[in-house]
This record gives structure tokens, sequence and C-alpha cells, in this order.
């Protein structure tokens, strides 16, 4: 009798290992897949030149030259629609977890909006920027696809700033406080310091979908072969770069594609990378 | 001088509807330590809270009544509050040691009070943590994380970290519960040295440590101060059968 019932829970327990190691391989194998495919794809046609020239006339036909253009304009794009999305986003992330109750209604409504925001496909935000762009008598251009991107990422960020800061332990704050320091300072000094990882990791992940946003940027960043030098010229970006080579009749055009895919693959992954190097820094001192 | 560093009046707590403090008044004495005991979820912590205003920063809590501070009250409209909290340092009931280095943390307060002069900072850092009795322990890794310090230690510095701003009041809500019996005895023993400078305030549920340690005793029950005196009448000659059944142990 006794035995018969932990024969059952032994199997219920193999069983459940068995469909966990199944997730995580189905995981870890579409990850090494899509990397492999991009690599062996990719990697043949990637060059030197590529990555270091513009487009010479006729590249979309199979021609001399690279993307420059696009990675330095992917960079650019990604870079200051992650800082704008930074400076409005951890503002507000601290406003609604040390200043308004949390409960209340102004953190409910903030939190309520970014869940909306975060599930409106960027499609949409890139249809509205070009709305706004067009309504203020704007043309494509860097400066607009920043403002768009940096909008798609905002939610992103939010979201994942404030469950970071939600485990950070209120304690932390009270000890602070009886010290003698306002709100500014212990948000700042303390909260912030705590939260540092988490929060570095969160810029990250907006930063990535951010850089890697193709819809975003198709109505309002424009495209061009050359270098954008001020934010009202249009840019470049390698998500249109490889939807535009993808779409060329030329193989050799096509493999410059998976290239270029592989290029923003290992942007975004140096990125991380190096985030993470800095979080990992900063997560010595944390508590806990 | 009329009265203490620390009187409250009148003063009631409400949790939403539940009322938790019930009309507390009490003039704590100056350079004393005063224990306040009583059964768990009497309102300890909740009073002690209310003493530096900590208390507001949680949502639906009522304060009523007067918490003078040197005179003035804590609770009325306008008062500027982080210069009350620097008037007195606390030791909670798990050390919080903040996410910085065991050097910054002791630097921290005085920093934000507008220290920023390195050599000063140093001297403040090096007397604190010698107060504390952690200097020796600590000398030559100040600039670690403080959370690599086992839970006594911890418990320390946050001892040093409170002075260094320059308190005169220490408030402490069991702050010997997470250490063990030698961690414990040695911030007891900080603890005795300091009233010759401090007016401290400690919550205690250990019958003995506050036996051991306090001077004077507040009893607290169900929100009400039942009794307060010196340790001796409260724990020799109570005055209420309440006190009397707490301390001998029948209720708990
Ligand atoms: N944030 C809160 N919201 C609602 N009720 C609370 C809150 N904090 C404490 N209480 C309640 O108020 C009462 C007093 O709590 P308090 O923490 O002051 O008790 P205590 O005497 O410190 O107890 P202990 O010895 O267990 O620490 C308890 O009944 C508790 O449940
Ligand atoms: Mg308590």
């Amino acid at each position: 009798m006794k035995s018969g019932r932990m024969d059952l829970r032994g199997l219920e327990e193999t069983v459940m290992r068995g469909l966990m190691w199944l997730a995580l391989c189905l995981v870890a194998g579409s990850l090494l897949l899509i990397v492999a495919v991009i690599a062996i794809r990719g990697l043949p046609s990637l060059s030197l030149a590529m990555l270091t020239q513009t487009p010479r006339g006729g590249y979309y036909l199979g021609k001399e030259g690279g993307i420059l253009n696009a990675i330095v304009g992917s960079l650019y794009l990604g870079a200051a629609a992650t800082g704008v999305a930074l400076a409005i986003g951890l503002p507000v992330v601290l406003y609604i977890n040390l200043y308004a109750r949390s409960s209340g209604l102004t953190a409910r409504m903030v939190r309520f909006s970014m869940d909306v925001l975060w599930g409106i496909p960027s499609i949409v935000y890139g249809a509205f920027g070009f709305i706004v762009m067009t309504a203020v008598g704007l043309r494509a251009s860097l400066g607009a696809a920043i403002v768009t991107v940096s909008l798609f990422e905002l939610p992103i960020m939010v979201r994942a700033m404030d469950e970071v800061l939600r485990l950070v332990p209120r304690e932390i704050g009270e000890a602070s406080a009886s010290l003698g320091a306002t709100r500014l300072e212990t948000a700042w000094r303390v909260i912030v310091r705590q939260a540092m990882p988490g929060l570095i990791t969160a810029t990250l992940v907006a930063f990535g979908r951010g850089i890697g946003d193709t819809a975003a940027v198709l109505f309002t960043a424009g495209f061009t072969d050359r270098i954008p030098t001020s934010p009202g010229q249009p840019a470049a970006t390698l998500p249109l770069a490889i939807f535009f080579q993808l779409g060329t009749p030329f193989p050799e055009v096509q493999g410059r594609a998976y290239a270029a895919a592989a290029v923003l693959t290992f942007l975004v992954l140096g990125v991380s990378l190096l985030a993470r190097f800095f979080a990992g820094r900063f997560a010595r001192n944390t508590v806990k | 001088m009329n009265g203490t560093h620390l009187q409250v009046r009148n003063l009631s707590v409400w949790y939403g509807d539940r009322r938790v403090l019930r009309d507390v008044t009490l003039d704590i004495p100056d350079r004393r330590i005063t224990a306040i005991i009583g059964p768990s979820g009497c309102g300890k912590t909740t009073l002690l809270k209310c003493l530096n205003r900590l208390l507001e920063t949680g949502e639906d809590v009522r304060v009523q009544g007067q918490v003078l501070v040197d005179g003035e009250d804590i609770y009325a409209p306008r008062v500027e509050v982080t210069h009350i909290r620097r008037k007195m340092g606390l030791l909670s009931q798990k050390p919080q040691v903040l996410p910085m280095s065991i050097y910054e943390n002791v630097a921290y307060g005085p920093r934000i009070h507008g220290e920023r002069r390195r050599r000063e900072l140093d001297r403040i850092v090096e007397h604190y943590l010698k107060v504390a009795s952690l200097w020796d322990e600590v000398r030559d890794r100040l600039h670690g994380p403080a959370a690599s310090l086992s839970i006594g230690q911890q418990q320390r510095l946050c001892l040093a970290r409170g002075l260094a701003v320059g308190p005169e009041i220490i408030l402490g809500d069991e702050p010997t519960s997470a250490l063990d019996p030698r961690a414990s005895q040695n911030v007891e023993q900080r603890l005795g040295e300091l009233k010759r400078d401090y007016t401290i305030i400690l919550v205690t549920h250990i019958l003995r440590q506050a036996r051991r340690i306090a001077d004077h005793v507040i009893f607290l029950y169900l929100g009400e101060v039942i009794e307060h005196g010196p340790l001796k009448e409260v724990f020799g000659n109570p005055r209420h059968d309440l006190t009397r059944r707490y301390v001998e142990g029948e209720i708990s």
C-alpha cells in the first residue's frame, strides 16, 4: 500500500522532470537553431567591406559596398531611443514606487496604461509616429524614429523596472530615511543602487527590442545610403536593410541580408555582455 | 529644563479601522535605557516607529496626538522631518545595511548632511566604527561590501551608521533578536556604554534582557500603556495585576 503510493509519486516526479527537460531543450534548441541559421547563411557573405563601407551604387543589385550606414544608424537610433525612454521611464518608476501610494490611483493608472501600451504592436507606433510627423511637418528622419522607438520602448522598460523596484526590501528605504535622508536621496543613492543590476537588465531588454524593431522605423526613419550627421536627416537601420536585401531576387544580396542579421544579433549580444559585466560590478554591493 | 528630550502625548494610531495604540502618554527619561516590553502584537514596533515618524511612509495609517522632540511636535503640519529623524538612530529587528561598502554605510549619513571633506569622513568612519567596536574586525576591508559581514557585525555597523549622524536618541527594535548570544551580548554592552551620552529606547520581548540593561520600563498591552516606571518598580513591585502576570511569565 505504502510502496504503491511511493511508486506513483516517483512516477509523477519522473514524468514532470521529463517534461521540464523537453521544454528546456526546446528553448535552448530554438535559440541555437536561430543563431546557427543566421551564422551559416550569413557568415560566408560577411566581409570587412560590409562593416566598413556605405553602399555604393547598385549595392542592392549585388555590387560593391557595405551596410555601415545601417549599422551606425541603428546604433544611433537604439542608443538615443533607449536614452530618451530611460530619462522618462526611470523617474516614472521611482515615482510610483517611492512617492505614490503603491495601491493608490496614480500607481494603478500608470501600471495599467503601461500594460496596455506594452501590448500594442510596433506597427501601430510606427503609424502613430508617421501621423504626428506629417502633422507637424517633419520628414522621415532619425529624430522622428528616435521619438517613435522611445515610445515603443517605454512600456517595456517601465514594466521591467517596476518589477525590479518592487523587489527592493522596504526596510532599506526606511534605513536611509531614518538617517535623515530625503526621499530623493533615498531613491537615487540607495534604491537605485540596490536595484542597479536589474535596472541595467531592463534597459538592455528595451534596447534590444528597440534596435531590432522594424515596423516602428518603417515610416519614420526613412532610408538612405549615407550616415546621418544630424537628427533631421533620414537614417538607415539594420532591420530595414535586412528587409530590403531579403526582398531582392539575387541570392548574393540575400546572403548579405543574413550577414546583416548576424551583425544585428551580435551587436545586441555584445551590448548585453557589456551590460552584464557592469551589472556584475554593481551587484557586488547589493544586499542579500 | 522642564521635561525630557522625548515626550509622547495622547498618541493613538490606527491601521485602517484598527486602533493599535491607545492614548499613549509618556516621558522618556534622558540618558537612560528605556525598555518597551509587552506581548507580541501589542504595538511596540508601532510606538517606536511613531517616535521618528517612520510610520508615515506606510499606507492607511492614522496618527493622532503628539510626539515632542525637544519640545517640537513632530506631527505638526509643515515640520521638516529629516532633521527630526537625524536626531534618532534606528536599529531594526533585522539589521539592514545599505547596498554599498562598509565605509560608505557609515559615511552615508554625514554625506547627505553635507560633509564632503574626505579627511573628516575618514575620521568619522573610524571613530564610530570604534564606538560600535567593529573597527578591528573591518579595518582592512572597509571598502568591501557591507552585505558580506556577519549578521552580528551588520547590526554593529548599523549602530555605527546611526551614531555617525550625531543623534541624541537611539531607537532599537529588538536589535538583538537576529543575533546569537555572544553577538547580542556585544550589542547590549555597547548600548550600556552609550547611555552615558544618549537616550536609548529599546523594544524587547526578552524579559531577562530588560532586567539586565534597562533603567526604565514601559509595559504595553493591546496598545495601551499599562504601567511605566523605573525597572525596580515595574519588575519588583508592579502596581498592576496584568504587569505582575506578564513579568512573572504567566501571560506572554
Ligand atoms: N502595516 C500594518 N497594517 C496593518 N496592521 C498592522 C501593520 N503593522 C502592524 N499591524 C498590526 O498592529 C499591531 C501592532 O503591531 P506591532 O508590529 O507594533 O506589534 P509588536 O508589539 O511590535 O509585535 P512583535 O513583538 O510581534 O514585533 C499588530 O496587531 C499588527 O498586526
Ligand atoms: Mg515588533
